[in-house]
């Protein structure tokens, strides 16, 4: 493949990504407007609220993750680094109470930092797949954690009230947690898209190889993602402390596979090389207004995830036949034009 | 020296090793390790995952994956139950449950094949509509009067010996898993379509066939596995075998399955199961607590691809220093999904 | 998890001098095992610190192993383990009426005693049943307390642990059959919720309750993490004050909203001493002062004589209901 045709066809992805966002955003906006209709408290302050609280962490998660997925990897692990890192937070504004709330938001994005960093240099130089890393990693991080707390519990009563408040108050029904979320998904969706460092992670999941010989330093590039994906997981775990202000040992548990699927319904190929952070962060907000949906429409609880888990295969397979119907579409525009 | 390392070389060999090594170290750690009774015991309580592990391995070999099988599993084990509680007979309901079972691999498979969908994203979307269905079909109920004789399946042990019942089953599958995997033309056929799918198709395999069997295969095993919980347990609800799918994914992998498709045998996937059960247990009997066999486990999981790797790194530079100019030995795993 | 260790330190002291020189005829030297729903959770972690503190008192060891997530089969190899291992009890929290029943069957034939506590099993699993309350007065009590708060009209929630929980389901039982009374024909049932024992879903399925019922005039959680995440919820809502919550749940963990008046009253029992009680249960089962049987009665430490009743039953005691007046004097 010449290098003209791999621009073309990266632009060709860019752009299909992007349609799938606007189209994402379609079927967020009126999924969320027909459910206003039937019951208008679903977009009233205190409903709005509790949904961008709900879809805080998992669309911070899926920024992470879909570095990872970009370079055709996953991590499985950040389920268990979010659980060390809350834990930690937990722990540390009981020993320190009077602790700055940035400090241990560093102390939390570095702590995931080195996590991230045993997880890239399994798969960068040991060559373990990472799938397998990340599972391993996950047991293990999760292990360590279980060792630690054993079961024990941090209860909101002992957290600083000023920390919990990132949750509960905010700018109108926008909670700091949100408005935290949100810069950091433009941040780092402006970052992967303008700087050099930040397109080799789509060069690296397009192909490899070509990658390779493009003069990247796939090693390197591998290991600063998955730190990059362990720093915000480390972050996010400081976060679910102040939302949840609970936590134990399963803090998490489970979240990995609901960020992934939040990821692909944004349109972040697992495949490797196409989707966006902004895209994957809709994803998550498309799952959380689905199931926040069914519960204002009073469908059955025992009914709730079948019905979600639905809405995801109906989120991927439609957004497969539109991908193809779009490429195919611009692939004639081109002959003709 | 290279020559005295071959046989370590293939991981079969070196996880059997390790399953006599957990045996020897059990029977030194606890005297009531090494008695029938806790042997049988053990096994019985692996019966599900290694079930399901053979199948898995199946899957993973094409080159596929099945999250959604422990969910399943909770589905036909709720639609057993509640076909009994509505006074079918037990073998009819045994029989739905199987062709329930086959019908959630089938859908997998439709939407993997047909729609061309990857399986990692649609079975992370099947895992939670089958669990949701599991609750839909029971909600709270749970059933549990079941006819002794159906529990006797699950829960008896072959005629005075401590053989579990459910472990009969095992070995009667696992030998025919081996069987058609390494004796067959099928067996090769997946093979060849996990290590080059497109070289496969060109050689005239159908591949897109193969890999819906496959995953019809996969639900029925969850079938069958859940007819085994069922009956082991005498009770049927919603959340049976929850969390039983990253063990399955974990046994196999350590089994020495490439997770990119096209390696591995099921043997070291049985030693395995065992491995995993084995130290679970030991550990159990000393009371040390279950967060280190996570750790455990996770590390296992890291070292079955990262010792390979390193070894063969090591023996490459040998031979290299040994034979100067010396053809390279073949490249390790790369990361490529 | 300091708090929790100065006061099994202090029940410790206190008891250690009013020991009696021989523990009411139980055997020193006794092996007992405790083995709770999930052990990441704070309510068991309590019963069982409680039960070990007991053992010790009658010179037996007791230790605490169990699964970290409450699934109907996770309790099983924790089961044949203690077989294995020889222990002489086993008090067990069951996470399954009817699924442990064949494997505690087959330790009760090798002559290991089975004790239940918090959450029974089917009567032919265990010799006797320690339980906290009277399952029917605890189902009928959270209504009535409920119903007096919110004056017996309006329409009403429940949020419950997982969907399979035995002892909820039990009390959800009576308070529908409860609701059913003349009084509560104001009172509507229009949901259970599930919040699967998990403090996150909790606190998420509070949320979805108020939005899909705006009208809701009160919720009764019973259980200590249902209710803890959705007071957490209500006290930095607008809905603060305005719905009623109740149900049962540890004076630790809803201390703060005591105080800040997200809620009332809510009620339980004193988790530490139904495990003390298992303690004893199992001791005096071991050492052949009781058998089990209707009418038997054995000396239970600080709780006094205890005498078995019905199906193997041992009942610690009516609930405790806490609010302002009284929270500060309980530490659990």
């Amino acid at each position: 493949m010449s290098a003209a045709v791999a621009a073309e066809r990266t632009g060709l992805f860019q752009a299909l990504a992007r349609v799938r966002e606007v189209g994402l955003f379609a079927v967020l906006a009126a999924l969320a407007l027909a459910t206003a209709a039937i019951n208008p408290r679903f977009l009233g302050a205190q409903g709005v609220k509790d949904i961008l609280e709900d879809v805080a962490v998992t669309a911070l998660l899926c920024v992470g993750e879909t570095i990872v997925l970009l370079m055709r990897q996953v991590d499985l692990s950040i389920s268990s680094i979010l659980g060390l890192t809350a834990y930690a937070t937990g722990a540390l504004f009981i020993a320190h109470p009077a602790m700055p709330i940035p400090l241990v938001m560093a102390i939390g994005a570095v702590g995931g930092a080195a996590l991230g960093a045993l997880n890239g240099g399994l798969v960068a130089w040991g060559g373990v797949p990472s799938l397998v890393a990340t599972l391993g990693t996950l047991y293990v991080f999760r292990g360590a954690d279980f060792a630690w707390v054993k079961g024990a519990q941090i209860n909101a009563t002992s957290l600083p009230g000023h920390f919990l408040g990132l949750a509960t108050a905010g700018v109108g029904p926008v909670p700091f947690l949100a408005l935290i979320v949100v810069g950091l998904i433009a941040l780092s969706g402006y970052a992967l898209r303008h700087y050099p460092a930040g397109r080799e992670y789509f060069a690296l999941g397009s192909n490899e190889e070509a990658a390779r010989l493009a003069g990247i330093d796939v090693r390197r590039r591998l290991l600063l993602g998955f730190i990059c994906c362990g720093a915000i997981a480390g972050f996010a775990g400081v976060l679910f402390t102040a939302r949840f202000g609970t936590v134990d040992a399963t803090a998490g548990t489970g979240l990995e596979l609901h960020v992934i699927a939040a990821c692909v319904v944004g349109g972040v190929a697992i495949t490797g090389g196409v989707g966006s952070v902004e895209g994957a962060a809709i994803g998550a907000l498309l799952l959380a207004t689905i199931s926040n949906a069914l519960v204002s429409l009073r469908v059955p609880a025992f009914w709730e995830q079948t019905i979600e888990g639905a809405m995801l295969l109906a989120a991927i397979s439609l957004d497969l036949v539109i991908a193809r119907h779009t490429l195919a579409l611009m692939r004639s525009g081109r002959r003709h034009g | 020296m290279a020559e005295m390392l071959a046989p370590l070389r293939r991981w079969e060999v070196v996880i059997w090793l390790l399953v006599l090594l957990a045996l020897f170290l059990g029977s030194f750690l606890s005297p009531a390790f090494l008695t029938a009774d806790n042997l049988g015991n053990l096994a019985a309580n692996l019966s599900e995952i290694a079930l399901m592990a053979l199948t898995s391995t199946m899957v993973i070999v094409a080159g596929e994956i099945d999250l959604s099988v422990a969910s399943a599993l909770g589905m036909c084990s709720c639609l057993l139950g509640l076909l009994w509680s509505l006074h079918v007979p037990i073998a009819l309901a045994m029989l739905a449950a199987l062709i329930a079972g086959a019908l959630a691999g089938a859908f997998n498979g439709v939407l993997v094949t047909w729609l061309g969908l990857p399986s990692l994203a649609v079975t992370i979307g099947t895992l939670a509509l089958y669990r949701g269905l599991a609750f839909g079909l029971l909600g709270d109920k749970a059933v549990a009067d079941f006819p002794t004789f159906f529990t006797n399946l699950g829960f008896g042990t072959v005629m005075g010996t401590a053989l579990p019942n459910p472990m009969v089953l095992f070995f009667l599958l696992a030998v025919l898993t081996i069987l058609v995997l390494h004796a067959t033309p099928f067996g090769r056929a997946l093979y060849a379509i996990g290590a080059n799918p497109v070289a496969a198709t060109f050689a005239g395999l159908p591949v897109l066939r193969h890999k819906f069997l496959l995953f019809v295969l996969s639900g029925a095993m969850s079938g069958l596995a859940g007819i085994v919980y069922t009956a082991r347990f005498s009770s049927a609800r919603g959340d049976n075998a929850e969390g039983f799918v990253l063990p399955v994914v974990a046994a196999v992998l350590l089994g020495g399955i490439s997770i990119f498709g096209g390696k591995g045998s099921v043997i070291g996937v049985i030693a395995a199961v065992f491995l995993i059960g084995i130290l679970q247990n030991a550990l159990a009997l000393i009371d040390v607590s279950n967060d280190i066999l996570t750790i455990v486990t996770g590390s296992l999981l890291i070292a079955s691809v990262l010792g390979p790797n390193l070894a063969a790194a090591v023996e490459s530079r040998l031979e290299r220093r040994a034979l100067p100019g010396g053809r390279r030995r073949q490249p390790r795993r790369e990361n490529e999904a | 998890m300091k708090r929790r260790a100065l006061m099994i330190g202090a029940a410790g002291a206190m008891l250690a001098g009013t020991l009696p020189a021989e523990a009411a005829g139980i055997k020193p030297g006794l092996t007992i095992a405790f083995l709770p729903k999930q052990v990441n959770n704070p309510y068991f972690t309590t019963a069982d610190d409680a039960g070990i503190a007991a053992c010790k008192e009658f010179g037996a060891s007791g230790k605490e192993v169990g699964p970290s997530s409450a699934g109907a089969s996770t309790q099983v190899s924790y089961i044949n383990t203690l077989v294995a291992q020889r222990v002489r009890a086993i008090c067990i929290s069951a996470n399954d009426r009817n699924a442990l029943v064949p494997y505690l069957k087959r330790a009760m034939a090798q002559g290991i005693k089975v004790v239940s506590y918090d959450s029974d099993v089917a009567p032919a699993g265990r010799q006797l049943f320690c339980s906290q309350a009277d399952n029917e007065t605890i189902g009928r009590d959270e209504v009535k307390l409920l119903g007096k708060m919110i004056d017996y009209s309006g329409q009403i929630a429940i949020l419950s642990a997982t969907p399979n929980a035995t002892n909820q389901n039990t009390w959800i039982g009576f308070m529908k059959d409860e609701l059913k009374k003349p009084e509560y024909a104001k009172m509507e049932l229009v949901k259970v919720a599930y919040g699967n024992d998990d403090d996150q879903k909790s606190f998420t399925e509070m949320q979805g309750l108020m939005q899909a019922f705006p009208h809701l005039r009160g919720v009764i959680s019973p259980t200590t993490v249902g209710v803890s995440a959705a007071a957490r919820y209500l006290s930095s809502s607008p809905y603060k004050g305005k719905v009623t919550l109740t149900g049962l749940g540890t004076p630790n963990q809803m201390r703060a909203y005591i105080k800040d008046g997200t809620v009332q009253a809510f009620a339980l029992w004193n988790p530490g001493d139904l495990g003390y009680l298992a303690a004893y249960a199992a001791g005096s089962l071991c050492s052949g002062v009781i058998t089990g049987k209707e009418g038997e009665s054995f000396a239970c430490g600080k709780l006094g004589q205890r005498s078995i009743g019905a199906d193997g039953v041992v009942i610690l005691g009516p609930l405790t209901v806490f609010d302002k007046s009284n929270i500060d004097q309980f530490h659990f």
